[in-house]
């Protein structure tokens, strides 16, 4: 089975192809320039693997959270992709794709924070299954970091919100933390991994279903709101 | 890079979401437009007061799949027999226009098909291309929208000089501000155009803005302020339809008068109005009964294509196509400005 996997919600811009049993990856730190990168990081490594797109049985995407405009652009991207042949998608959090590295290194639990800007964070706290994939203990939220649930047990920190939030997490999540990667990035290698079980089981979805999960959904005052605002 | 051979006649797929519509259509050089789609967002931001950028783009990212798969279904034309994808590259808000531009650069990537960037005003200008009735080249156009004032002689696909534009507010944006004025909800310029049916146009005197010296260009915002300052004048409804069918002619004689104007300078005998408020229907009779006396050929695009829609974005790309002017996905191209007087081919074959 070929499939293509692709992640823009961060900073970084990557691409993943598993082909005939191995997997190719690329990786930048793309900062706003997503677009750029995008297209000539997927040929190169359709060259690489000397396949086409009708080859393709499949594709992977990461759908945040993360940046709204980053999330959207791969998703509108992996939407075109997909319809072009109309082969099934399968959806990943960026916070999975966190999660999954230590996991699979031995880690038994792991925080995962993303700094959502105006002083949030994109959280989600997940164990390691049976089959080392990553299983939620706290489902994915956008809080201020002192607002973070706490989740029991010694636990592994990823992600930038322990960059910019270190102390206020530690003290709400109370977990016991062995290691802070605050520089750690989700990467589409990361998603294709997840994914793979979900194609072996067809529990895909349609290119039309996909969606970027963006946890922050009040982006803007109503007209009420708005009024209200200025009486108060 | 060399246009790759793909006969020039194949259909084009179009998408547009420049702004709060989002829309996709098909067009075939031979046999006209085939099929077009569009979903209009002003539902969603009309208890905001405006449109969100946020939510607009969101809307786009959850429309934008089954619109495309409508019109690729409803032509008859499997996507891989597509002779290009077109998009509109910009101007427009920068997070929306990035979900069409990637969605058409999936597209066209996967199939292996040109990837054309469309100026959004110069679809708009060519919307009349789309109709039995067109105009040839050379003409002059008048794009009037939301966003936009220009009068632009027209020599050929991608061949503009801009005659005149707004110096501050766009047409559409002065019937929106004046509409606030007045109270009316959002969007406010077909709701002022509606009031002002009823109102009797000639008992304010409002100016007819930079008529009075020579020149195509336009200003918009002192007749706001016109407005503002009469408003007190129109304490009842009744009233209030007068001061909007005032305000209107105001709008379409300083529309007409530049026209006229930019018809003279240029010698062309033809004239082509596009843009959402090319739906005014005041303006309308009013450029037609100009026509009538000067004798000159009067170029509308139906209702549906002077506003926002993908039928134009589907025609433009098109004919840039046709011209050889698309590219094969190289890096994606879009930008919230790009003046139409600086309108060549960012990358041209």
């Amino acid at each position: 089975m070929n499939i293509l996997a692709l992640d823009t919600a961060t900073e970084a811009c990557s691409a993943a192809l598993q082909v005939a049993g191995r997997t190719l990856a690329r990786f930048e730190i793309a900062g706003r320039t997503h677009t750029e990168k995008l297209v000539p990081m997927v040929h190169g490594l359709l060259a690489e693997a000397g396949i086409g797109f009708a080859q393709l049985d499949g594709y992977v995407c990461g759908v945040g959270p993360g940046s709204f405009a980053g999330v959207r652009i791969g998703v509108s991207f992996v939407k075109g992709l997909a319809l072009a042949h109309d082969r099934p998608v399968v959806d990943v959090s960026s916070l999975a794709m966190l999660a999954r590295p230590p996991l699979a290194l031995g880690a038994q639990q792991v925080t995962c924070a993303i700094d959502a800007r105006m002083n949030e964070v994109y959280v989600a706290a997940y164990r390691r299954s049976a089959d080392g994939s990553p299983e939620a203990l706290l489902d994915e939220q956008v809080c201020a970091p002192a607002d973070v649930p706490a989740v029991a047990g010694a636990a592994v920190a990823v992600g930038s919100g322990w960059g910019s939030y270190e102390s206020a997490l530690r003290a709400a999540v109370g977990a016991d933390l062995s290691a802070i990667d605050a520089a750690a990035l989700p990467t589409a290698a990361d998603a294709l991994a997840l994914a793979l079980p979900r194609f072996a089981v067809g529990t895909t979805i349609s290119a039309a279903a996909l969606l970027p999960r963006y946890l922050r959904n009040k982006v803007a005052l109503t007209l009420n709101e708005q009024r209200a605002a200025r009486r108060g | 890079m060399p246009e790759p051979v793909r006969p020039p006649e194949r259909p084009v797929l179009g998408i547009e979401t420049s702004c709060d519509e989002t829309a996709c259509a098909v067009y075939d050089g031979e046999r006209g437009l085939l099929a077009h789609r569009l979903h209009s967002q002003i539902r969603l931001h009309a208890e905001y007061g405006g449109v969100v950028p946020e939510l607009a783009s969101r809307d786009h990212v959850a429309r934008i799949h089954e619109l495309v798969r409508q019109v690729l279904a409803e032509s008859g034309v499997p996507a891989a027999e597509l002779g290009g994808v077109a998009y509109t590259a910009g101007p427009g808000l920068i997070g929306a226009l990035m979900v069409g531009a990637s969605v058409a650069a999936g597209l066209a990537t996967a199939l292996d098909l040109p990837l054309i960037p469309v100026h959004h005003m110069e679809a708009h200008l060519l919307a009349p291309m789309l109709e039995e009735r067109r105009p040839t080249f050379p003409f002059v156009a008048l794009l009037v929208s939301g966003g936009h004032t220009l009068l632009v002689a027209v020599r050929g696909v991608g061949d503009y000089e801009l005659l005149g534009e707004s110096l501050d507010d766009a047409v559409g944006e002065a019937f929106d501000k004046t509409a606030k004025l007045l109270g009316l909800p959002y969007p406010g310029g077909p709701e002022l155009a509606r009031l002002a049916e009823a109102g009797n146009g000639s008992r304010f005197k409002f100016p007819r803005p930079m008529t009075d010296r020579p020149g195509l260009d336009f200003s918009f915002s002192g007749l706001k302020t016109a407005v503002l300052t009469t408003l007190p004048q129109a304490p009842e409804a009744a009233d209030r339809a007068d001061l909007a069918a005032s305000f209107q002619e105001a709008v379409t004689d300083t529309l007409a008068i530049k026209c006229r104007r930019a018809l003279d300078a240029t010698g062309y005998t033809q004239l082509v109005v596009a843009g959402g408020v090319g739906a005014n229907l005041r303006l309308r009779e009013k450029l037609g009964a100009l026509a009538q006396q000067q004798g000159f050929e009067l170029f509308f695009p139906r209702q549906a294509f002077c506003t926002d829609n993908g039928a134009m974005i589907a025609y433009a790309g098109w004919a840039r196509r046709a011209q050889g002017r698309a590219t094969h996905a190289g890096p994606l191209f879009t930008t919230p400005r790009w003046p139409l007087a600086e309108l060549r081919p960012p990358v041209a074959a």
